[in-house]
């Protein structure tokens, strides 16, 4: 941070958090907003945040119930559809890449296969994958972050060397190296779960050093205030201080990266399984969708419309919606 | 300065030892836990036994993990000899493996295609910087303005929009709808026009990407910097505007973009792979995923190694710039 400058309202911040910690542990009779209040009110009146989050909300609904939606409609995501095919050129019948009252965004070329369907299967990957990892990351990334801001001296030193080393790699090379190189049975787990195992697993670790580097210097500067040192006065212990001081006061920094993080490893995602290294086919999922669809640009621009749409729409839903909870959460941002 | 920058340089120099190891730990250590005979990926599925013993002898596969990265140090330096199964198969320096499958030295691969990475890279970084930067600045200053918000917007889009993607719809536009450009790769030394025709649409596409991302962060960074003390002392003693926001407040948001910078340009001169997938351009970015796809470990190694030496290059340059740009920043 940059200090001087913004002291006043850096300090607003963490007494807010205090007392978000302490609403949630029960004490009802406090009265004041805690930062979820006063982030939510903030967030409320952010009109493209809200849209972004609703459809959010919508798309994870929509892919948990992806088997019943398509089951309503009497498509499966694997049924090949041969007689829409155009024998000819591959393509299918009709305008618009096939589309009728049967399937709703057409089906592919070759196979028939029910897009629509598809692309809702493809949702449960791509949400799957961005939200794991981002967990994934957080997770480690914030027990890091706070151990090298806390402990300093070597721990520190260590952690920070590797940050910087993990920022310096060449992250996507090594992302499609290792997914390659996984073997096909891991775990009991086989096929596309593994891939999808394998990218949750590489995609979140090569994120850590994002979130650890932001808790890291938070914590830094958390640690040295008056009410740690009030506390530690008080004969708190290192892991008192640790949970009960610091972590509330880390949680909007690491919401809001959190937040940005999915839509990035929404792409990774789809970004690998279009380079043929995401989950296998049959396996439906957006990539995918679009690295087959090369082939098809002049004679079914339809087959690659659909999927790139999809991860438009979800990637900037995701945007719209982080960059709404940035400003909600910012006590510098007065917009 | 020179203590600075000699630790620096040894510092790059770790790395660069750790990444190799690292490398070589996913791609020799990894199938070993899992059972996979090595060997075999660097011949070919239906290699026959004495020709997988042959590359397991050549390369020393038996030995322990750091004599195999030691003779690969060695090999770089003073080329490289491998002998076994009856035959020897010399490497020259600078010998960065040799690919038993497709038959080949690795450094003449990376060689090939390091131009073609290299010019979408610069040619893209100029146009994004141009364009980014500028669109950034303006936005800030017309804050809230509808240049603002229309500028943003697409800036979100153009961060939302995977690259592949975008690289689709311009090819389907610009080369089978309108027929403006070819669409395909010619290389310079054939064809100035052809190469020029057939790497715009690349570059345009990069571009569009990193320049939404740069837009974005410059915008963010000039608002901060704008809300400064010393921008207010700069009005106070009556400078004229164009010199506050040109000299004073530009000075200050170009030191974060350069770090972007220092790291945008260094991981993609190690290969735009995505681009180069999507335009079909031989470049570093395309034989690294030929390589993944077939197994082609010594070229993976290969361009790995090319790609982090890019990337830990241009953070070095970076730092370095950090201090001309940037009084506040002493080298020590």
């Amino acid at each position: 941070m940059t200090a001087p400058l913004h002291e006043p309202t850096a300090e607003a911040a963490p007494s807010a958090a205090e007392e978000a910690s302490v609403a949630t542990s029960g004490a009802k009779a406090v009265q004041g907003r805690s930062l979820g209040r006063i982030a939510w009110e903030r967030l409320k009146r952010d009109k493209l945040a809200l849209t972004g989050g609703v459809v959010v909300l919508v798309l994870v609904v929509v892919a948990l119930l992806a088997p019943v939606i398509t089951g309503l409609l009497g498509q499966d995501p694997n049924e090949y559809h041969e007689n829409l095919i155009d024998p000819l050129f591959g393509t299918p019948t009709g305008s618009l890449g096939g589309l009728s009252g049967d399937h709703l965004l057409g089906v592919e070329p070759v196979n028939g296969r029910d897009i629509f369907a598809r692309i809702l299967y493809g949702a449960r990957i791509s949400l799957l994958v961005g939200f794991l990892s981002a967990v994934v990351a957080v997770i480690l990334g914030t027990v890091l972050g706070i151990l090298a801001g806390f402990f300093g001296g070597w721990v520190d030193s260590l952690i920070s060397r590797v940050m910087d080393g993990l920022l310096a790699f060449p992250q996507l090379l090594f992302i499609i190296a290792l997914v390659s190189v996984m073997p096909n049975d891991l775990l009991g787990l086989s096929g596309s779960s593994v891939r999808v195992f394998v990218m949750i697993l590489v995609i979140g670790f090569f994120g850590w050093p994002y979130i650890g580097r932001v808790v890291r210097g938070q914590t830094l500067s958390l640690r040295e205030r008056e009410y740690v040192e009030a506390a530690r006065s008080l004969g708190a212990g290192r892991l008192y201080i640790l949970f009960k001081e610091l972590l509330p006061n880390l949680v909007a920094p690491i919401v809001v990266y959190t937040t940005m993080m999915i839509p990035t490893n929404i792409l990774t995602e789809a970004a690998l399984s279009f380079l043929g290294v995401g989950v296998k086919p049959p396996t439906a999922s957006w990539g995918q969708m679009l690295s087959s669809a090369i082939d098809y640009y002049e004679s079914d621009p339809m087959y690659m419309v659909v999927p790139g749409v999809a991860i438009f729409i979800t990637v900037l839903a995701f945007n719209l919606f982080g960059d709404g909870v940035r400003d909600a959460l910012d006590p510098k941002a007065s917009r | 300065m020179l203590a600075y920058l000699i630790r620096r340089l040894f510092a790059a120099a770790v790395m660069l030892v750790v990444i190799v190891m690292v490398v070589f730990g996913i791609f020799f250590l990894i199938p070993k836990w899992a059972g996979v005979d090595i060997a075999l990926s660097f011949v070919g599925k239906q290699a026959d036994p004495a020709a997988v013993e042959g590359v397991r002898e050549k390369l020393g596969l038996g030995d322990p993990i750091y004599a195999q990265v030691w003779e690969f140090f060695k090999g770089i330096f003073a080329g490289r000899t491998y002998t076994g199964g009856g035959d020897s198969i010399h490497c020259a320096a600078p010998c960065f493996g040799y690919s038993f499958r497709s038959e080949q030295a690795v450094w003449p691969v990376l060689t090939d295609r390091f131009p073609v990475t290299l010019a979408l890279a610069l040619g893209a970084a100029v146009l994004w910087l141009i364009f980014g930067v500028s669109a950034g600045v303006l936005s800030a200053l017309k804050r809230g303005s509808l240049w603002d918000r229309g500028a943003m917007v697409i800036a979100l889009s153009g961060v939302s929009l995977p690259i592949y993607f975008t690289g689709m719809v311009a090819l389907s536009i610009f080369v089978y709808g309108l027929d403006l450009f070819d669409g395909q790769f010619v290389p310079l030394d054939e064809s100035f026009t052809g190469w020029f025709g057939g790497m715009i649409l690349p570059w345009v596409t990069l571009a569009f990407l990193y320049a939404a991302m740069y837009a974005r962060i410059t915008r963010a960074t000039m608002l901060e910097i704008l809300g400064e003390d010393y921008i207010r002392t700069a009005r106070a003693k009556g400078l004229k505007e164009h010199t506050v926001i040109g000299k004073h407040a530009m000075r200050s948001t170009m030191t974060p973009l350069l770090t972007m910078l220092g790291m945008d340009l260094g991981a993609l001169i190690g290969g735009a792979i995505l681009t180069e997938t999507a335009f079909n351009l031989p470049g570093l970015g395309q034989a690294v995923l030929n390589a993944i796809k077939n197994q082609d470990l010594p070229i993976i190694l290969g361009v790995t190694l090319i790609t982090s030496l890019a990337v830990l290059v241009a953070n070095l340059v970076v730092d370095i710039l950090y201090a001309v740009i940037d009084p506040r920043v002493r080298l020590a």
